[in-house]
Formats: C-alpha cells, sequence, structure tokens
C-alpha cells in the first residue's frame, strides 16, 4: 500500500565548484568577489536530497514535492533552468541573499515562516529534506533548526538511504564514524532527514519535465517573498583565503622502481 | 562572567568517553583557563557516571544523564539530555565534539535554549572576546568570527585538541534528570563492511587516494578494473591506510562503466565528500582539481602519482608529484611492502 508522503526539500544555490573564490568584506560583512555572477549550481547535497525526494514520490502516488529555496531571484531562476529538468516539483522560492555568510539561524527562520506558509502541506505527513551540510556554510544545522522550528523531533542527519514500509514507518541509514551507518527505525512522519549522497544517479535532463515545472516556476518566483536575514551577533573578525601553496616537487624521469623505494621509505617515515 | 559547559558522550562501549569528547574537554580547560571561566563538564550516554572517572582531575563540575535511553544516539532523547544539562549548567558558553551524535541535536538544543551555534570549529582564541575559527565553502574560506549572543554553541572538529588524559579517579558526578518525550525512533545498531572489508579509518597515519583513472582504458586499450582492485586493496592491507576516492570513480557505479566494488560514496574526499585528517596522503590516478582538492585541507604531507604533469597537484597542492602510470608504481610498492614485512 502506497504512502501519501508530502516532501519539502530545503536547498540552496553555490557557487560552481569549478570557479575561483575570493573572499571580500563590504558595508554588509563578508561576501565573495562577482558572486551574483559566478555560475552557480543547486547544493550538491540538497540536490541529493530531492532526488531521492522526487523518487519517493514517484512510488507513492499522491504524493507531493515542494523545493524551497532561499537566494536572489535572478540567481534561482539562473539555476532552476537546469534543476526544472531533472525532476518534476512545485518551488518555493524565498528572495534573500546569497553565500555562506548569512547567520544560519536566521536562514532557518525564513525558511520555517515560508514551509509553514506552503497551500496544501499537510505537516503530519511531511518528510523534511535537504543536504546535512551545505557547500556553501557548511555548518550543518540549518535543517535541524528548521525542523526544531516546525516541531519536529524525529530528526536523521548524513541519510544515504530510506525504506519506506507498508505501515507509513520507515528504516534509515544515517553515516556516522568510521565508514559505518547507523541504523533506526522511525514510526512515519513527520520526520527529517538531512541527506548524504544518497544512492541515486543525478536524473537525465527531460526537458517535458522542464517544460511542466517551468510552467510554475516563473510565477512563484515573481510572486517570491523577500527575507532579510538578522545577524544575531554574529560578527566576522576575519575572512580570507587559506595562505598555504606547497613547493611542488614534480618527478618526470624517475622510474617505477626508483618511486616505489621512495615511497615506501617515505611511508614508514616517522 | 561567562560559564562554560563541554558535553561529552560515551563511546559504544557505554562506559568511556570517546576521543572527539576527551579533544572537547582540552578545549573547555584551555578556554576556562583563558578567560578565566567556571568550568562544567558534562556526559551523556548509558554508563555516564563511570565514564566520569577520567574527568576527576580537571577539577570542573561533573554533570551526567545516564540509563538505557541514552545508550545510542537519537535526536529526540539527546537533544533532550544535552538541554537538561544545558540548563544546569546555566552556562554562556557550550563546547561539545563534532560527532555524529551531537552534529544531530546540537542546533536543536541551541534553539531550544534561545541560543546561537557554530560548528565545525577549527580553533578557539581572542583576547577580550571569544573568537573561533572555522572554513567556509568546504575549506576553500577561513574566517574566524565572534558572537556577542548568549548561549554560544561551538561544535569542535575532531583532531583540533589533543585529547585529555586524566589518571582515573573517583568523581563526584551529579546526576541530572530528563523528561522524555514519546520515542518514536529505534536505533537497532550498526551497518559496516565486514572487520576486514573496512576500508575508511580515520586513526589512519595515512589517506591512499584511487581517482577515476584505475579504470580507465590502459595503453593495451583494454581497462584493468581487477588489477586495480587488487592493487589497492594490498596496498591498503600492507598499509592501514585509509582509503579516499574522487567523485569521478565512484559516480561511474551508476554510469555502467568499470568499477572498484569496494568503493562507495562514504569513501569520497573533497567538494561533496568527506575532509579527513591524516599526516599523509598519497593520490593516485587523480587530476587534483579544486573540487576533489578541497577535501585535502587537513592532510599533512602530500605526494601523488599522475601522467599528467601539468595536473592540479603539480600546481602547489602537493609536496610531491610522480609523473608515472600508478600500475607499475603500485606493483612495485606492494613488493616492496611485502618484502619488508617478510
Amino acid at each position: 500500500m502506497a504512502n501519501v508522503l508530502h516532501i519539502v526539500v530545503c536547498a540552496g544555490i553555490v557557487p560552481d565548484p569549478l570557479q575561483t573564490l575570493e573572499p571580500v568584506t563590504g558595508p554588509a560583512g563578508p561576501g565573495l568577489k562577482n558572486e551574483m555572477v559566478l555560475p552557480a549550481v543547486l547544493d550538491p547535497w540538497a540536490a541529493s536530497a530531492l532526488y531521492e525526494a522526487a523518487n519517493l514520490v514517484a512510488k507513492n502516488p499522491g504524493s507531493k514535492l515542494w523545493l524551497v529555496s532561499l537566494g536572489p531571484k535572478a540567481k534561482l531562476q539562473q539555476v532552476m533552468m537546469t534543476i526544472a529538468q531533472k525532476v518534476a516539483f512545485e518551488l518555493v522560492p524565498v528572495d534573500g541573499p546569497i553565500g555562506g555568510f548569512p547567520d544560519a539561524h536566521a536562514t532557518a527562520a525564513a525558511l520555517a515562516e515560508t514551509i509553514e506558509a506552503i497551500p496544501g502541506l499537510d505537516r503530519t505527513k511531511c518528510l523534511l529534506f535537504g543536504g546535512w551540510e551545505s557547500a556553501t556554510r557548511g555548518a550543518g544545522v540549518t535543517l535541524q533548526l528548521v525542523g526544531e522550528r516546525l516541531g519536529i523531533t524525529d530528526q536523521f542527519q548524513g541519510v544515504d538511504q530510506i525504506d519506506l514500509r507498508d505501515d507509513g514507518s520507515f528504516e534509515v541509514l544515517e553515516r556516522v564514524e568510521g565508514g559505518k551507518h547507523q541504523v533506526s527505525a522511525c514510526a512515519g512522519t513527520p520526520a527529517v532527514l538531512g541527506w548524504a549522497t544518497g544512492n541515486l544517479a543525478e536524473p537525465r535532463n527531460n526537458p517535458q519535465v522542464g517544460m511542466a515545472n517551468m510552467r510554475t516556476i516563473m510565477p512563484a518566483l515573481a510572486k517570491a517573498k523577500k527575507a532579510s536575514l538578522e545577524a544575531n551577533g554574529l560578527r566576522y573578525v576575519s575572512v580570507s583565503l587559506p595562505k598555504q601553496q606547497r613547493t611542488t616537487r614534480v618527478e618526470k624521469n624517475m622510474t617505477p622502481d626508483a618511486i616505489a623505494a621512495e615511497l615506501v621509505e617515505w611511508i614508514g617515515a616517522e | 562572567m561567562e560559564t562554560i559547559l563541554v558535553l561529552t558522550h560515551t563511546d559504544e562501549s557505554g562506559s568511556a568517553l570517546t576521543k572527539a569528547s576527551l579533544e572537547a574537554v582540552t578545549a573547555g580547560l584551555d578556554l576556562a583557563a583563558q578567560i578565566k571561566a567556571a568550568l562544567t563538564i558534562s556526559i551523556v550516554g548509558a554508563g555516564a557516571k563511570a565514564a566520569a572517572s577520567v574527568l576527576a582531575s580537571t577539577g570542573a563540575r561533573l554533570l551526567a544523564v545516564t540509563g538505557e535511553a541514552f545508550a545510542q544516539a537519537r535526536y529526540a532523547t539527546d537533544a533532550a539530555a544535552c538541554e537538561a544539562l544545558c540548563r544546569a549548567a546555566n552556562a554562556t558558553i557550550v563546547l561539545a565534539p563534532g560527532t555524529s551524535r551531537f552534529t544531530r541535536v546540537a542546533a536543536g538544543v541551541a534553539h531550544r535554549l534561545g541560543g546561537f551555534i557554530d560548528t565545525h570549529i577549527t580553533a578557539l582564541g581572542g583576547a577580550e572576546t571569544i573568537e573561533a575559527s572555522r572554513w567556509f565553502y568546504r575549506q576553500r574560506v577561513e574566517a574566524v568570527l565572534s558572537r556577542d549572543a548568549r548561549p554560544w554553541f561551538l561544535l569542535l572538529d575532531a583532531g583540533t585538541h589533543t585529547a585529555f588524559a586524566g589518571e582515573p579517579a573517583t568523581a563526584a558526578v551529579e546526576e541530572i534528570a530528563v523528561q522524555l518525550p514519546a520515542l518514536r525512533t529505534t536505533v537497532s545498531g550498526f551497518r559496516a563492511p565486514a572487520q576486514d572489508a573496512q576500508t575508511i579509518r580515520p586513526d589512519a597515519k595515512l589517506l591512499f587516494v584511487a581517482g577515476a583513472g584505475w579504470t580507465k582504458k590502459q595503453p593495451d586499450g583494454q581497462t584493468h578494473a581487477a588489477e586495480a582492485g587488487e592493487l589497492i586493496l594490498g596496498f591498503l592491507h600492507a598499509t592501514s591506510a585509509s582509503l579516499g576516492s574522487s567523485k569521478s570513480l565512484v559516480d561511474q557505479g551508476g554510469e555502467g562503466e568499470p568499477v572498484l566494488p569496494f568503493l562507495t560514496h562514504m569513501n569520497q574526499i573533497g567538494q561533496t565528500g568527506a575532509t579527513p585528517r591524516h599526516p599523509k596522503g598519497l593520490s593516485t590516478c587523480c587530476h587534483g582539481e579544486e573540487p576533489h582538492v578541497v577535501g585535502w585541507r587537513f592532510i599533512g604531507d602530500r605526494r601523488a602519482i599522475s601522467l599528467d604533469p601539468n595536473c592540479g597537484w603539480s600546481r602547489g597542492k602537493a609536496d610531491v608529484v610522480y609523473v608515472a602510470d600508478a600500475f607499475p608504481v603500485m606493483a612495485k610498492v606492494n613488493a616492496l611492502l611485502e618484502a619488508k614485512k617478510a
């Protein structure tokens, strides 16, 4: 028997990982140089959450999927042009600042307020998904804070797998230390799942899905509420690039025997 | 005046503190001395009171939440335990190890107490105010930050402080009662590869990274994934190194290309993977591009074997780059290690 799920995925946008990042400090605090023109992608771990959510929705007829994303409208629109072709979802955009330096508590407050206002969302059937950490702030706290604000006290982080049972309960595998998974069983929704990589490959682009998504994405972006994020007493003393640049010895003419001998000596050296 | 609470928890035995917890104790002692603050240390775990004996020499006030409900890591019970401990200590600064157990709950606890949290802290400093260092953008930008708001929770990255080593002695521990909510989650245990198949070893001295080149076509026009697997596992067996991988190699499984069956996404290092701490790292068949190398931020001495003399490693990201085919090199390395052992 299928379970009806209302899955809300929180996903931010991040600079494409191949871009060079340079921190700058402006009147509003630290940020990245040319941040608004850096190509952006959906946060990788949150993208895993989105694909896993779409997979669950497809397997459970009657289920719904919302993607809640906070960022500047123009950047959201750019990223959605790609993501909309992957899986079907309803976008709930929040027009707010970009980047990893705003306070996570303020971000969580804006996201929770937005989720509470989603029309038709049954919070008793809700699975709140997201990445277990972002590729910007990387704090791993925003989803937890949203969950607490929504009163959800079954939370899982570093999730690689969820197995939904017919009775609505589910088993979760969470990453723990030493390359292991903790295995838990939860009685059912609501719950928070912060995803690691999961098990699904990135879906191929499907223009038909993209067309269907974009019909609702553009009006949603036009109506996106503005969020201004409070600093909550957070103050940056310094923001800088790491200075460590190694002097690399490049060995082009050593034989495999010589390399192996040098490596074995290096491995054994204290 | 600040009041510091260090939150710790027991390991799987239930009666000893985790190494990361003992590191947090050191951080708490150092910070308390630096800012002349009162220090409380608390323990969560089934046998928390027994685990407290190693903390007797700290001179700190000791609190514990103990009992079967706290034997395993679970959001509802751990959040309730940490909340009760924080309220009992009335702390303005809360330090905790960034273990999977506490990273799952600490933000929720901070919210319940009306406080704020910063995680992945790598250093604590400051003269008149507390300043915390952490990385942003997956170890690509470093920042030092401070907060005026209290309570302020700081989750410390493992390996950033030495583990506290106190002589076990009888300790006076105050047990804190916890009002538990209805529990909807049960933890049934752990799932891990067989002991001899476990390739992720956080305490290893060496990180060995396999890149996608291991499964690409070799000079004979064929792929040699099975041979690559034997070489890699042979090296891991001989050195007890921890195995990491580039994203492209672990992704190949989903794309129908040859795979190394012992690799999973949990081995992945970099932008969408782990950032482990090891004294040495050896990269093989990997380009050393930025999304991968950000995961090497905390690797000390770095060497790479790559066919490309202009790969990312040779541009200031490794100490030594050997321009060579990793297949014959690693075969020789394994033979030498075997001979050395014999």
